[in-house]
């Protein structure tokens, strides 16, 4: 035995498959380590469709609810509000709202809404996701002499007018995002399902 | 009485005979340059509040509850009720804010006295990874509390993921395991703040001691000792300009230690809290992920990194370049053994250039730090009133931003062409006795 001449490519053949063996086992052993850490079942249930009333609402005022826990903004626009939208267009990043990711196809026109005084977005910033504050007076202000009314982020200073459309020039790339959603009647919209699916 | 001690101590060396001379080598056999001065405390400091923050942290978890619904009850239950659960909160939470200060001015010494440089490199990477260590580890701490800034913080840093292409969205809800900041996130930083990441840190200082002690100290000269001539008072090989580490050295760290604990201390007892730097104001309320705090500012000690982040605006529809800016900040300084190409090592013997842009980055980080915590935008409407603050701030921001990445081009451009014009290095270190 002791004098047998090594088998070298025996020996590698077998370092090989044994490495390639092993390592593919420790491949598929993380696999149900890194998936532990998606979001479990519990916190997918906790994003269910809610259905919220909008009735008492009134004109200028903006109220959150709470959707998959992020916040979603429900605005009642005024004709005035409405009206300085056109007018901005030349200061915003996407003013036609070309970024499909961002919102539904329904969504996709001039007030980016189904109806037009109603204005639905998830109330996240979307340069870093702070919640942006509300700031519909149509006066200056000190972040913008020049102020339409819209959306201040508190944490960079990101500005969006009064459709969630991001202004240029500030850190947030994108314009705030529509959910989905559809009215259930005149004083209810469903938040978390679209027009089509509620058939 | 002796007797049984040296019984029990040839007992141990017989069957472990390695350890006796393991303890010489790093303690009373660890030769260090005789010429040591104030900054060479930073190293043996770190490595004391390193033992602060396990020692206090392992007492927290006994009363700590790790649940979203409970988490921020319970550490008032530590403040108020628990026996002395106040100071060891302090104590734990005061230690992080001061482990930045030791260990800003540790990397501090290295760039100035040149420690990085060859044959030192190692350890310098090594310092770097337990710095990004660190980073992570006082992150994942600030958001254990769950009060509001602790959401935010969590939330605002979770998202910087979220900027990389294609796979961002996916990876932010990975890291958080819900849609927002949630128990999942709490439980699993709790689980890498307690146990993973304290065990890299461990293993990352062992290895950082053990590169710096095969290659040995530098100093504040900047001169190889082991180089120099041999024969000392101990050892007849050894370098004539080195004392041993133990008692020497110990003593002198423990001088420092007291004086750093004297600091400690009134901190801890009179300011905890250190004006909202240490302790922010805003964490002082319960995580409400529908309600942002007026100015989300992440703790001091990112500050400058932060402010990177916010003064590098998005580009072709992604905000992923303040990111890259952030992290190659960082990235910047592990590789500044191989930026900076000048032969002499300290900053004692090295050229004009090289004082003034260190000069540059010093100032550029600690104004960008005010900048990230948000002093500015307080200052510059108060100075001028009727400046435009966003204009005002960005411009400051971007200037000093400039400065700071100014640092390693101008570093690499004046040493690797030769403009540096050193002055003579001395053969052996200078004493000022």
């Amino acid at each position: 035995m002791a004098n047998e001449v090594v088998d070298h490519g025996r020996r590698r053949f077998l370092t090989v498959t044994t490495a390639v063996v092993g390592g593919a086992g420790v491949v598929a052993a993380v696999v149900p380590f890194i998936k532990s850490w998606e979001p479990s079942a519990r916190a997918k249930a906790a994003g269910a469709p809610v259905t919220v009333d909008i009735s008492a609402i009134e004109a200028g005022q903006k109220v959150t609810y709470a959707w998959r826990s992020l916040p979603v903004f429900v605005v009642n626009r005024t004709k005035d509000q409405l009206a300085q939208l056109k007018g901005l267009d030349s200061r915003l990043l996407d003013p036609e709202s070309k970024d499909a990711a961002q919102q539904p196809k329904y969504a996709t026109n001039e007030t980016r809404s189904i109806k037009p005084e109603w204005l639905v977005v998830i109330g996240l910033c979307t340069h870093l996701g702070c919640v942006p504050d509300f700031v519909p007076d149509i006066k200056p202000e000190p972040f913008d002499a020049n102020w339409k009314g819209g959306f201040y982020c508190p944490c960079h200073k990101s500005r969006y007018d009064l459709s969630g459309r991001v202004f240029s020039g500030v850190p947030a790339p994108k314009n705030l995002p529509v959910p989905p959603y559809h009215f259930v009647d005149d004083t209810h919209i469903q938040i978390g399902v679209d027009p089509q699916e509620a058939g | 009485m002796a007797n049984v001690f040296s019984n029990i101590a040839g007992w141990v060396n017989e069957r472990a005979p390695g350890l006796a001379p393991m303890y010489r080598k790093h303690m009373t056999e660890y030769y260090a340059p005789k010429n040591f001065n104030i900054w060479y405390y930073f190293g043996s400091l770190a490595l004391l509040v390193l033992v602060n923050q396990i020692v206090t942290g392992i007492f927290l978890t006994m009363n700590y509850k790790t649940s979203a619904l409970e988490a921020f009850n319970s550490v008032e239950y530590i403040m108020r009720d628990v026996e002395w659960g106040w100071l060891i909160r302090y104590m734990h939470s005061t230690g992080a804010s001061l482990f930045f200060v030791v260990v800003f001015l540790h990397m501090f010494r290295g760039i100035m006295y040149g420690s990085f440089k060859r044959p030192r490199e190692l350890v310098w990477i090594l310092g770097m990874l337990i710095f990004l260590v660190l980073m992570a580890e006082a992150f994942m701490g600030y958001v254990l509390p769950w009060g509001n800034m602790s959401f935010w913080g969590a939330k605002v840093i979770i998202s910087l993921f979220g900027t990389i292409p294609f796979i961002g969205d996916a990876l932010v809800q990975w890291i958080m395991g819900d849609f927002l900041p949630a128990d999942a996130t709490l439980n699993r930083f709790f689980a890498l703040h307690v146990i993973a990441l304290p065990l890299v840190l461990l293993l990352l200082v062992v290895l950082h001691l053990a590169a710096l002690h095969e290659v040995g100290s530098n100093n504040p000269d900047g001169v190889d000792v082991k180089h120099g001539p041999k024969g000392n008072r101990w050892d007849a090989e050894k370098p004539a300009d080195a004392i041993p580490f133990h008692p020497y050295y110990t003593v002198k760290d423990l001088f420092g230690t007291g004086f750093f604990l004297t600091i400690a201390a009134f901190i801890i007892f009179f300011a905890p809290t250190f004006g909202g730097w240490f302790l922010e104001h805003d964490n002082f309320t319960p995580a409400n992920n529908l309600v942002t705090p007026s100015h989300i500012k992440p703790s001091w000690y990112f500050t400058p990194f932060y402010a990177i982040l916010r003064m590098i605006p998005s580009f072709f529809g992604t905000a992923i370049w303040g990111v890259i800016g952030m992290f190659g900040a960082i990235l910047l300084l592990a590789l500044l053994p191989w930026i900076d190409k000048g032969e002499v090592r300290s900053v004692r013997y090295r050229g004009l250039g090289f004082r003034i842009a260190l000069a540059v980055l010093v100032v550029s980080f600690l104004a960008l730090g005010l900048v990230g915590a948000g002093v500015t935008a307080e200052l510059i409407p108060a100075w001028f009133p009727h400046a435009d603050v966003t204009t005002w701030e960005n411009a400051f921001g971007r200037l000093m931003v400039l400065g700071y990445f100014g640092f390693f081009v101008f570093l690499w451009v004046y040493t690797r062409f030769g403009f540096e014009k050193t002055k003579p290095v001395p053969e052996r270190v200078t004493m000022h006795d």
